[in-house]
């Protein structure tokens, strides 16, 4: 255990109020819309870490709440409906709309486990995305294919944030101040997470997952319980998804396809299922290595061979692969798994 | 005596096999009950009916006055019966003091507002929840493992916990599955004198057990069932001496 916690809390906080000025600095903007996509990520593995990790619910479809918050926000503000609604507004109403879905996916499921489940939510997923795919006709609701564009972007104190502003002698880019955005709304969903965990909530969550017929016998109403979890969950990804339309000012369905979803998954997996500090650490290590290696892998190869032998694009989805093997094969319950074993020392 | 479980004429099935015929028994408040039978004579699928995991095919239960409604295990608890498994059932990944906590669930309010706000009452419940959690595993003598992972339990340890979490629920009705399955002599013994104590403490208990000796030493009243229907229901040495309990136990003479 820490005997100062107050230090640790300080670094972090000072090095993730200084992340983006220096990647910014040092390595361009393209870095620090890396980081915000980090930020946006971290929040869908913790949203989903409440349905997989501490419930146990294997949810393969968990993009389709992302894509609710996002398609939410995008009509809602945007041209293309002609609704211009305030963020602190669609934000929330985003959450509420991913959370309903959410108990509509739970409720038809909730007799299903492990594969099963997983066929389901997969199946789920699929449903959404090829609904905003062709919910263009006879009515068009969500353009279709093309995706909704000219959203407005995230207005803070009637400033929105791609427009950049000059502080203390620094200007702070759109995907800068997005970046702070982002950062304290996550750290605002992992608060919320911490809390539920160690709650009478949380325990009836992990109580399911450990022993669903046990958990029964203990008094607990499963299904309201797993109905919970998956609105909870869901909620989250309608955040982020929000987040996500504002601050790209578009949508469309490609992104939120399969792999999305496996995506996340692999990011609360590999870092640590149920425990909160491991599921962020997946999130970031997931969101940042692909583009490490996407913008890394050129360079590399003509400093060694002097030319590019592999396309750097294929060798990105290679060394992630094998990435995931071996944290799969070494650590197989996940980088930052939860330290059961330290509370028995610590007696 | 005040009659506190009625079962009548309960009925299960499984396609052709009829698990449980026509079961009627009455257990009284206060009395340690005992289920006896051969293997597969439909014990623990009685359990099951009763605490509500499996739906069943007739008959009815009423607990302390009242129809029990069979369709949500939860909703048993609430009305008063807790029950333990035959091959133990804990959450393995969570410390025996959170397991006792998850007990205390349908005892306890708390909703994901109160989580996350921590607000005086939740804090309250919460501190309560814990101190009760430490009487029990204390009750029980585990108290010494309260932080450990329950799977890392020894077996008998493991055994009192689920009894721990059980009493949890506050029940008027304990139903124990084979508590003594797998326990050696010394094991046993203690596990006599904490169902003794509960019974002191006022709690009904109804057992499923192979342990005859246990059953005899204990029970006050003892009913057996053979191929899912009860076949006697009397006083420990009445059972013992009665002819068809024998022969199902060891068959017919030739």
């Amino acid at each position: 255990m820490p005997r100062k916690p107050w230090l640790g809390v300080t670094l972090v906080a000072v090095a993730l109020v200084l992340a983006p000025i220096v990647v910014g600095a040092s390595l361009g903007n393209a870095w620090v819309r890396v980081l915000d996509f980090a930020a946006l990520y971290v929040m869908l593995a913790l949203g989903l870490n409440i349905v997989v990790g501490f419930a146990g619910l294997l949810d393969l479809g968990y993009i389709a709440f992302y894509a609710v918050g996002a398609y939410l926000y995008a009509l809602l503000a945007s041209p293309h409906l002609g609704l211009h609604w305030p963020v602190w507004a669609v934000l929330p109403l985003g959450a509420l709309v991913a959370g309903v879905f959410g108990v509509l996916l739970g409720a038809p499921t909730l007799r299903l486990r492990g594969d099963y489940l997983a066929i389901v939510t997969l199946g789920f997923g699929e449903i959404i995305r090829i609904f905003l795919n062709n919910l263009n006709a006879p009515i068009n609701i969500t353009n279709g294919p093309k995706g909704i564009a000219r959203i407005d972007p995230i207005t803070l104190f009637g400033h929105p944030l791609s427009k950049p502003i000059d502080f203390l002698g620094i200007t702070f880019s759109g995907v800068m101040l997005y970046y702070y955005l982002f950062v304290v709304l996550a750290l605002g969903i992992v608060f919320v997470g911490i809390r539920l965990q160690d709650s009478r909530i949380g325990r009836a969550w992990v109580a399911i997952r450990e022993d669903e017929v046990a958990a029964k016998a203990c008094g607990i109403n499963t299904r309201n319980i797993k109905l919970l979890a998956f609105a909870m969950g869901a909620s989250f990804g309608g955040i982020s998804g929000g987040l996500f339309a504002g601050f790209q000012e578009f949508v469309s369905p490609e992104s939120f396809g399969l792999l999305e979803s496996v995506m996340v998954l692999c990011m609360v997996v590999l870092g640590g299922m149920g425990h909160i500090p491991g599921v962020i650490l997946g999130g970031v290590l997931l969101s940042i290595l692909p583009e490490a290696f996407r913008h890394g892998a050129a360079p590399l190869q003509h400093a060694l061979f002097g030319k590019v032998v592999l396309d750097p694009e294929a060798l990105r989805m290679l060394l992630f692969g094998l990435a995931l093997i071996a944290v799969m094969l070494y650590r197989p319950a996940g980088l930052w798994p939860e330290p059961r074993h330290r509370r028995e020392l610590a007696k | 005596m005040k009659v506190l479980l009625e079962a009548g004429k309960v009925s299960k099935r499984f396609g052709g096999v009829q698990a449980l015929k026509d079961v009627s028994l009455t257990i009284n408040s206060g009395e340690i009950y005992g289920l006896i039978g051969p293997n597969g004579a439909g014990k623990t699928t009685f359990f099951n009916v009763l605490t509500g995991l499996y739906p069943r095919d007739g008959g009815e239960i009423r607990f302390a006055g009242e129809l029990l409604h069979l369709a949500n295990p939860h909703e048993v608890a609430r009305a008063g019966i807790a029950r333990t498994f035959q091959n133990i059932r804990l959450f393995g990944n969570m410390t025996a003091r959170e397991n006792v906590m998850v007990g205390r669930h349908l005892r306890t309010r708390a909703g994901v507002v109160g989580a996350v706000l921590r607000d005086r009452a939740t804090r309250d419940e919460e501190t309560a929840l814990r101190r009760r959690a430490d009487e029990l595993l204390r009750y029980v003598g585990i108290e010494h493992r309260a932080d450990d992972i329950a799977r890392h339990l020894a077996y008998g340890d493991q055994r009192r916990l689920e009894i721990a979490r059980a009493l949890a629920t506050e029940p008027k009705l304990l139903a124990l599955d084979e508590p003594a399955a797998g326990m050696n002599a010394t094991e046993t013994a203690a596990l006599k004198s904490l169902i003794e104590g509960l019974r002191a403490d006022g709690l009904t208990v109804l057992l499923i057990e192979h342990d005859v000796r246990l059953v005899m030493g204990l029970c006050d009243r003892v009913a057996v069932l053979d191929y899912g229907e009860k076949i006697a229901e009397d006083v420990p040495a009445a059972v013992q001496a009665n002819r068809q309990v024998i022969e199902a136990y060891l068959g017919s003479p030739a």
